[in-house]
């Protein structure tokens, strides 16, 4: 992406609203998580399947290391949803959600032969609702809507001045 | 557009040549865009809890469950102090390995196994006991040797100091309880020894951990329920599922009433393996499992029962023969007869019904493998059935029937009112209760109480999915029903599956059985404290 391209006003509103929107969705979710009683990421890990299952038994046998995840999970969520709505850091936000968004969703794709006993939101087929909010992640990081409604612009036009 | 004129700007910012800008109120609004988003869906949050917990905390305050919280039964400083009880193990199979686990004493091979997959520090964590295991009694080599290495293992902290007390193999019960240096047995036998075992422990003085069912015969409970009351030891029988925390909360929703009146109370059995079904002589290639003449004292196996030729079979899968059982019923139905005995208090039954027949596993058993019993209770106007499946492993639960509600207790607690409750109808009309999904739940481990929310929660509460054993952590419950009984020698109390329990167990199994044999209903005559 060429910094010096401009675009239209309709497009960097729609990707505005994205990031908002899938900010506020990063958000409640840990919001959520932080006041369920007893929540733990041990359900949605001992259901995991393919490539990552390995890894998900090996947090989950360890009681530390799972209260350790259930705490990242929570406030890495928060953060994430903050950072996108503000438009802080959201750049970052938007590829270090990407990856969490991805490690979900290769925890439990929905791939052929892959039973879960949780029920699913809808029906899918090797793509899922996680997958495109990974992907729509990934499009928020590489065009400029943190340049626009929100505070780094802000602090980019303050540098700006100061130049 | 303004729009686009700011973007221009920004987007400017962005490139090496920057151009010069006003710091224009318009973009410093719009750099805050992200607040209102923020505080509107704070708004929500406060919102969507609000009506969630009102809903929750109805529910919860008009049924009263406002304070049912129980804590997690943990540490008792009381098992610590003194001398280590001296404990004997009788009978060292597949069962004597998870009591030997409870009290603290575990095989270096699962060690070394717990160690790869990271559950050891769960049974590290266990209570010590401050007890020794200082013999063991097993008539066949390879087992009684198996439970030396075990009582050998100090790798328990506190077993430590118990390991250092000499470890000796007894040939013979009788040999055990002679020994004046054992405080205590665990009777882990196959269920024929169980009473002859526990009469001549408490004779010996000596205190009686014995695994159900308690007694073979009506002969045998009676004599075994005399001698231990007239003696001075305590005697707990092994139904360590009570010792969960969902069942002295299930315990609590009883004593209030949430239920209504109970006239029902289902108990099942639903398995569909050979394992299930008792065919267990057989390793995992289909080859006879070890043990000869040679290494097992098959004479004294046998005991008081009619003599048959040595059987591998025999030895291992005992329980398929009325010669030394009382088939699903004191191996299965025992437990779920102290589960509902240990709630409602139901005691022996007036009458009992049992049918069934050998359908599936037509080998060379004399157990059913598909079993009713019907027990009736018309004083307490009740009835509680056992449904039993060996061919089938559909689920169903243990579920307790009431008018207002119906409870099924497992490993977690799922209540749901009643269509046609009266005391509840008032909420249902109203749409506060939802009849087709649990009106309360409580999760293992979390020992709160929830009304029911969102969806995920239902769904998680329906299939007893609720696997958040996080906090508290995992423990034993044949740990805690241990705990109870040494706490108890200890201290004088009464542990709670004691020989009152007992003997209403054994005679509610004898009647069953006695049923299914003669083909007839029995009944108990109170006055004449006989099956009839």
């Amino acid at each position: 992406m060429k910094d010096n391209k401009l675009y239209s006003s309709l497009q960097i509103t729609t990707l505005v609203i994205l990031r908002l929107l899938v900010g506020w969705h990063l958000l409640y979710e840990g919001i959520s998580k932080l006041i369920t009683p007893d929540w733990s990421s041990f359900g949605f890990l001992s259901e995991s399947k393919w490539i990552l299952s390995g890894f998900a038994n090996w947090i989950i046998s360890n009681p530390g290391v799972l209260n350790a995840v259930d705490f990242l999970n929570t406030w890495g969520l928060i953060a994430l949803g903050v950072a996108l709505i503000l438009g802080i850091f959201s750049r970052f936000a938007a590829f270090a959600g990407a990856l969490l968004l991805l490690m979900y969703f290769l925890n439990n794709p929905p791939l052929i032969g892959l039973e879960y006993s949780m029920p699913t939101e809808g029906n899918n087929l090797v793509v899922n609702k996680t997958l495109i909010e990974a992907m729509a992640l990934f499009v928020l990081a590489v065009f400029p809507a943190h340049r626009v409604f929100g505070l780094e612009s802000l602090f980019s036009n303050t540098n700006l001045k100061k130049k | 557009m303004a729009i686009s004129k700011d973007n221009k700007k920004s987007s400017a910012a962005n490139t090496d040549q920057p151009k010069k800008s006003n710091q224009s109120r318009r973009s410093v609004l719009k750099a805050l865009a992200g607040i209102p988003v923020l505080g509107i869906l704070g708004w929500e949050v406060v919102k969507s809890n609000a009506a969630a917990n009102t809903r929750k905390n109805r529910v919860i305050r008009e049924l009263g469950l406002e304070n049912l919280e129980i804590p997690l039964p943990l540490s008792n400083p009381v098992a610590n102090t003194g001398d280590p009880l001296r404990v004997g193990i009788i009978g060292f199979g597949s069962r004597a390995n998870d009591l030997a686990k409870g009290l603290g004493f575990m095989h270096p091979d699962e060690v070394e196994a717990r160690k790869q997959d990271n559950t050891l520090e769960d049974w590290l964590q266990q209570d010590n006991l401050n007890v020794a295991v200082v013999g063991i009694c097993d008539v066949f080599d390879l087992h009684a040797e198996r439970g030396l290495v075990i009582a050998r293992n100090d790798v328990r902290q506190g077993g430590e100091k118990a390991g250092k007390l000499p470890v000796k193999r007894y040939m013979s019960y009788q040999e055990m309880l002679a020994d004046k240096d054992i405080d205590a047995v665990v009777i882990a036998t196959p269920d024929h020894h169980h009473a002859p075992i526990s009469i001549a422990a408490a004779r010996a003085g000596k205190h009686v951990y014995c695994e159900k069912s308690p007694a073979l015969s009506e002969k045998e409970l009676n004599e075994l329920y005399t001698t231990v009351k007239d003696s001075k030891i305590v005697y707990q029988l092994g139904h360590q599922i009570t010792q969960n925390v969902v069942f002295q909360q299930a315990k609590e929703i009883v004593k209030r009433d949430i239920l209504g009146k109970i006239t029902l109370v289902e108990t099942t059995t639903n398995r569909n393996t050979a394992e299930g079904a008792w065919i267990r002589h057989l390793d995992a290639n289909g080859n006879p499992k070890p043990g000869d003449e040679k290494s097992i004292d098959w004479k004294q196996w046998l005991g008081s029962r009619p003599y048959v030729p040595f059987s591998i079979d025999r030895y291992y899968s005992w329980t398929k023969w009325f010669d030394y059982d009382m088939g699903m019923i004191g191996q299965l139905f025992t437990h779920e007869f102290d589960a509902v005995n240990q709630l409602l208090r139901i005691g022996i039954p007036k009458a009992v019904v049992s049918s069934g027949g050998i359908y599936y596993w037509k080998d060379n058993r004399d157990m059913p493998d598909i079993l009713h019993c019907v027990f009736e209770y018309p004083e307490r106007e009740l009835t509680l059935i056992y449904s039993a499946s060996l061919a089938s492993s559909r689920d169903r639960g243990r579920v307790f029937m009431g008018h207002d509600a119906s409870m099924e207790l497992g490993e977690s607690i799922s209540i749901n009112a009643d269509y046609n409750s009266t005391r509840y109808k008032k909420q249902i009309d109203e749409g506060i209760i939802d009849t087709s999904v649990p009106m309360i739940a409580i999760q293992p481990g979390s020992g709160k109480v929830d009304a029911v929310t969102t969806a995920t929660q239902k769904y998680y509460a329906s299939r007893g999915l609720t696997t958040t054993n996080i906090n508290g952590r995992q423990v034993d419950v044949t740990h805690l029903h241990l705990k109870q009984w040494i706490d108890c020698i200890r201290t004088g109390g009464t542990p709670t599956a004691n020989i009152e329990r007992a003997f209403e167990e054994g005679i509610a199994c004898l009647m069953a059985h006695t049923s299914y044999v003669e083909k007839r209903r029995v009944e108990w005559d109170p006055v004449k404290k006989k099956i009839v």
